[in-house]
C-alpha cells in the first residue's frame, strides 16, 4: 500500500464532497460536502508531509481543522437562522438577498 | 484749499481734448462721489425694504435725486470758479482692475462736458421724480417705480462721470437695465413685456460694438482710460484701426440712441409709464450715444471715414424719424419719432467734428428740456383723458387744460425753432454747421445741410400736427371705460409745476446759454476751440431759409389739422403714409433679415441637438442597458450555480496548466 493510494482516496473524497455541494438541495448535506472537501484536503496535506519527510503539511492540516471548526459554527448558525425565517433548509429557496 | 493752489500751478490745458485733468481732492471733491452714491443707495433701500417703504418711498426717491442735483451744482460752481484752462478734474476712487497688462483705476472725471450732463440729468430727473409722485399715485407699485428711477439716475451719472471706457460701460449697462425694467414696468401686460425685451436686445447689439471697441483700444493703446486713449490716438494706432474703433463706438451709440439701423426699439419703448418716456427715452439715456461720440471725439477726428459714417447715420435717422412722426396717431409714439429725429440732428452735429460738438451738446440740453416738458404734457393729457393716447380722439383740449396747453405750446415753439425759444439757438446752429464744408468738400455741405434744413420743415409739420390735433380743432373724444362722458381736467400741482419749470427752460435756456457764446465757451476745455468757419451760404440766408420752411410746415399742419375736420378713423393715405405708420417697415425688415433666419437657425440647432448630441448620449446608455440585461441572466441567485461555475473554472484552469506544462 503506497502513499499514492492515499492521494487517490483524497481525490475520491474531494469529488464526493464537491458533488454533494453541487447536487444536493439540502443546506445541511451541502455543508457536509464542504466538510468532506476540507478533510480530503487534509488527507492530501498529511500524505505529502509523509512523502517529503517534513512536518509542514501536518501543521497546515491542523490549521485547516481549526478554520473548519470555526466555519462550521458560523455556517450552522446561518443555516439555522435561514430555517427559522423561511421554514426551509433548501439552498434553492435562498436566491434573493431581500427576505 | 490746496486743490486751488494745485490748479493754479498747472500748465495751460491744450486747446484740443484734454487728456488728463488735475487730481481732485479736498473741498467739494471730498464728497463729490455722493452724486452717484445717493441715488444708488436710495434705490437699494427702496428695493430691499420692499412694501415696508411703500408709504414714504417715493419721497426718498425725490430726496435722493435732489441731493444728487445739489452735489452736482456744488461741483459745477467749483469748476466755474476756475480759469477755463483748469476746468478738468479727476477724482480718483481707487484701483479697480490690476490684471497683467491691464491696470485700471476707478475714477470720476468732472469736466464741463460731464457736468453739463450731471446737471441736465439730475435737474430734469428731479422734476420728473416730483411729477411721478402724482402721476403714479394710484399705482400699487409706486415705490418700485421710484427705485428703478433712482437706479437709472445713478447709472446715468456713472456713465457720464466715468474716466475710463470700462467704467462708462458699467453705467452704460446700468441705464440699459433700468430702461428695460421701466419699459416693462407694467409687465403683466404681455406686449409691454415684449417691448422691454425688444429694447434690451437692440441695446445688446450696440453693446457688442462698445465691447469690441474696448478690445481694439486695449490691443493698440494698452489702456482704457480717457487720459491715455484720447490724448493722441493717431500716435498709437493706424487710421484703419481708428476707423474700426470709431465704427464700433458708433454701433454702440446707435443702439443706445435709437439711430438707424438699430432704431426700432424706441417706438415700442413708449410702453413704459410716461415719466419714463420723458426722462429716459427723451431727455437723458437716449442721448448717451451723442455723449459717447463727443467724448471719443479725438478718435473720430483721426478717422475721417468713420466721421462721415456718423454724419450719414445722423442724416438718415433725422429724416427717418421725421417721416415716421408725420404718420403716427399715438401721441407718445409721435413724440418718440420726434426724439429719434432730434437725436439724429445731434449725431449729425457730433459727426461734423469740433465745429459741431458744442452744438450737439447744446441741442441735447435744450432738447432735454422741451422734449421732457412735452412728454410730461402728453402724460398730463392722458391723465385727464382716461389714458387715451390716440390723437384722433383728442381735440379742443386747450380750453380744459390751460397749464398743460401753455407749457406744451412753449415746448412746441422751442422744437420748431421759432426765435427766441431755445430750439432756435441750438437747431439753427446745427443746420449752419452742417452747411460748413468739411475738408473743403463742398458736396458734403450741400447734401447734409439740405437734409438738416428739410428735416426742420418736416419737424415743424409733424409737431404742429401733434399740437393742433391734441389741443385745437373740435372735440373727438370717446366715452370713458365705464361709458360715462369724458371730463378732461387739469392735473394736480405736483404735475403742473415740473411742466412749468421745463416750459420756462424751453423758452429761455437757449437764449441764456447762447448769449456771448456762453455754452460753447464753457465746453471749450473738452471740445476744443474752433475758429469760425463760413458756411456755403451766408448765415443770415440760412436763418431765413430755416424759418421759411418751418413756417411752411406749420401752415400746412394748421390747414389740415386745425381748420379742417380731422377724421376719427385714419384715412387710407398715400403709400408713404402707410409705410410711415408701420415705421417704414423697419420691423418687417428686421423680422425678415434677422428674426426669421435666427429662428430657423435655432430650430435647426435644436433639431441637431436632439438628433446628434442627445442621440449619441442616449445610444451609449441604451447599449449599456442592453449589455447589462444580457449579463443579468448569469446572476440567477442560486448558490449552486455559482459553485458549479467556480468548479468549472477551476477545472479549466487545471487543464490549461497541465497542458502548458506537458
Amino acid at each position: 500500500m503506497t502513499l499514492t493510494h492515499y492521494l487517490v482516496l483524497s481525490g475520491i473524497l474531494f469529488s464526493i464532497g464537491a458533488a454533494a455541494v453541487l447536487l444536493r438541495r439540502n443546506a445541511i448535506i451541502a455543508f457536509m460536502g464542504v466538510e468532506l472537501m476540507l478533510n480530503a484536503t487534509n488527507l492530501c496535506l498529511v500524505t505529502f508531509s509523509r512523502m517529503h519527510g517534513e512536518l509542514t503539511g501536518q501543521v497546515l492540516a491542523f490549521f485547516v481543522m481549526v478554520v473548519a471548526a470555526a466555519e462550521v459554527v458560523v455556517g450552522l448558525a446561518i443555516i439555522v437562522a435561514i430555517f427559522r425565517t423561511r421554514r426551509s433548509a433548501s439552498i434553492d429557496d435562498v436566491n434573493l438577498l431581500k427576505s | 484749499m490746496h486743490s486751488l493752489a494745485l490748479a493754479a500751478t498747472l500748465p495751460a490745458v491744450s486747446p484740443v481734448v484734454n487728456p488728463a485733468g488735475a487730481t481732485a481732492s479736498g473741498g467739494v471733491w471730498s464728497f463729490a462721489w455722493l452724486v452717484v452714491a445717493l441715488p444708488l443707495a436710495s434705490a437699494a433701500v427702496l428695493l430691499l425694504l420692499g412694501r415696508r417703504a411703500d408709504r414714504w418711498g417715493h419721497w426718498l426717491g425725490v430726496l435722493a435725486s435732489t441731493g444728487a442735483f445739489v452735489v452736482g451744482l456744488l461741483a459745477m460752481l467749483e469748476v466755474l470758479g476756475q480759469a477755463a484752462s483748469s476746468r478738468v478734474w479727476d477724482l480718483r476712487l481707487g484701483t479697480w482692475i490690476d490684471a497683467g497688462a491691464l491696470h485700471l483705476d476707478a475714477g470720476l472725471r468732472f469736466d464741463p462736458l460731464s457736468l453739463t450732463f450731471v446737471l441736465l440729468v439730475t435737474f430734469v430727473g428731479t422734476l420728473i421724480h416730483v411729477y411721478s409722485v402724482a402721476y403714479m399715485e394710484h399705482d400699487t407699485d409706486r415705490r418700485r417705480f421710484f427705485a428703478y428711477l433712482n437706479l437709472f439716475v445713478a447709472a446715468m451719472l456713472l456713465l457720464v462721470l466715468a474716466d475710463s471706457f470700462v467704467l462708462l460701460f458699467v453705467g452704460w449697462e446700468g441705464v440699459g437695465l433700468a430702461s428695460y425694467l421701466l419699459i416693462g414696468f407694467w409687465n403683466h401686460n404681455t406686449p409691454y413685456a415684449v417691448a422691454a425685451k425688444k429694447a434690451f436686445v437692440a441695446n445688446r447689439v450696440g453693446d457688442v460694438g462698445l465691447l469690441v471697441a474696448m478690445g481694439l483700444m486695449f490691443a493698440h493703446f494698452g489702456a482704457l482710460d480717457f487720459g491715455t486713449v484720447l490724448a493722441d490716438p493717431a500716435a498709437h494706432a493706424s487710421e484703419g484701426t481708428l476707423t474700426a474703433i470709431g465704427l464700433m463706438l458708433l454701433l454702440a451709440a446707435c443702439g443706445k440712441s435709437a439711430q438707424f439701423p438699430l432704431q426700432s426699439w424706441l417706438g415700442d419703448a413708449m410702453a413704459g409709464p410716461t415719466p419714463v418716456s420723458a426722462l429716459i427715452h427723451a431727455a437723458t439715456m437716449v442721448t448717451a450715444g451723442v455723449y459717447l461720440i463727443v467724448r471719443s471725439g479725438a478718435i473720430f477726428e483721426a478717422a475721417p471715414s468713420a466721421q462721415l459714417v456718423v454724419v450719414v447715420v445722423g442724416a438718415i435717422t433725422l429724416l427717418f424719424g421725421a417721416i415716421v412722426g408725420c404718420a403716427k396717431d399715438d401721441i407718445k409714439k409721435a413724440l418718440a419719432a420726434s426724439t429719434m429725429s432730434q437725436i439724429g440732428y445731434m449725431v449729425l452735429a457730433a459727426g461734423l467734428g469740433p465745429v459741431g460738438y458744442a452744438f450737439a451738446i447744446f441741442h441735447l440740453v435744450t432738447h432735454g428740456f422741451f422734449k421732457a416738458g412735452m412728454f410730461l404734457g402728453a402724460g398730463s393729457v392722458m391723465h385727464g383723458m382716461d389714458d387715451q393716447v390716440d390723437m384722433r380722439r383728442f381735440g379742443g383740449l386747450a380750453r380744459y387744460m390751460k397749464v398743460t396747453w401753455i407749457t406744451f405750446m412753449m415746448g412746441w415753439l422751442a422744437i420748431l425753432g421759432i426765435p427766441p425759444f431755445s430750439g432756435f439757438f441750438s437747431k439753427d446752429k446745427i443746420i449752419e454747421a452742417a452747411f460748413i464744408p468739411t475738408d473743403g468738400a463742398q458736396w458734403r455741405a450741400w447734401v447734409f445741410g439740405t437734409v438738416a434744413l428739410v428735416g426742420a420743415g418736416i419737424t415743424a409739420f409733424y409737431m404742429s400736427r401733434l399740437f393742433f390735433m391734441t389741443f385745437e380743432g373740435e372735440r373727438r373724444w370717446t366715452t370713458r371705460k365705464d361709458g360715462s362722458e369724458q371730463h378732461p381736467h387739469e392735473s394736480p400741482a405736483l404735475m403742473t409745476w415740473p411742466m412749468i419749470v421745463l416750459a420756462v427752460g424751453s423758452v429761455g435756456l437757449g437764449l441764456f446759454l447762447a448769449l456771448g457764446n456762453r455754452f460753447t465757451g464753457w465746453l471749450e476745455p473738452v471740445t476744443g476751440h474752433v475758429e469760425h468757419e463760413e458756411p456755403v451760404l451766408p448765415a443770415g440766408v440760412l436763418i431765413a431759409l430755416t424759418l421759411t420752411v418751418v413756417v411752411v410746415g406749420l401752415v400746412l399742419a394748421w390747414r389740415r389739422y386745425a381748420t379742417a375736420t380731422v377724421p376719427v378713423v385714419p384715412p387710407l393715405g398715400t403709400a408713404l403714409t402707410r409705410a410711415a405708420r408701420v415705421d417704414l417697415y423697419q420691423d418687417a425688415v428686421n423680422d425678415a433679415v434677422l428674426v426669421e433666419p435666427g429662428q430657423h437657425l435655432t430650430r435647426s440647432l435644436v433639431y441637431a441637438d436632439h438628433a446628434v448630441v442627445d442621440g449619441g448620449v442616449k445610444g451609449v446608455t441604451h447599449a449599456t442597458v442592453g449589455l447589462g440585461a444580457l449579463l443579468r441572466r448569469l446572476q440567477t441567485g442560486y448558490v449552486r450555480t455559482y459553485a458549479a461555475t467556480m468548479l468549472g473554472g477551476l477545472v479549466v484552469l487545471l487543464v490549461v496548466v497541465l497542458a502548458v506544462q506537458s
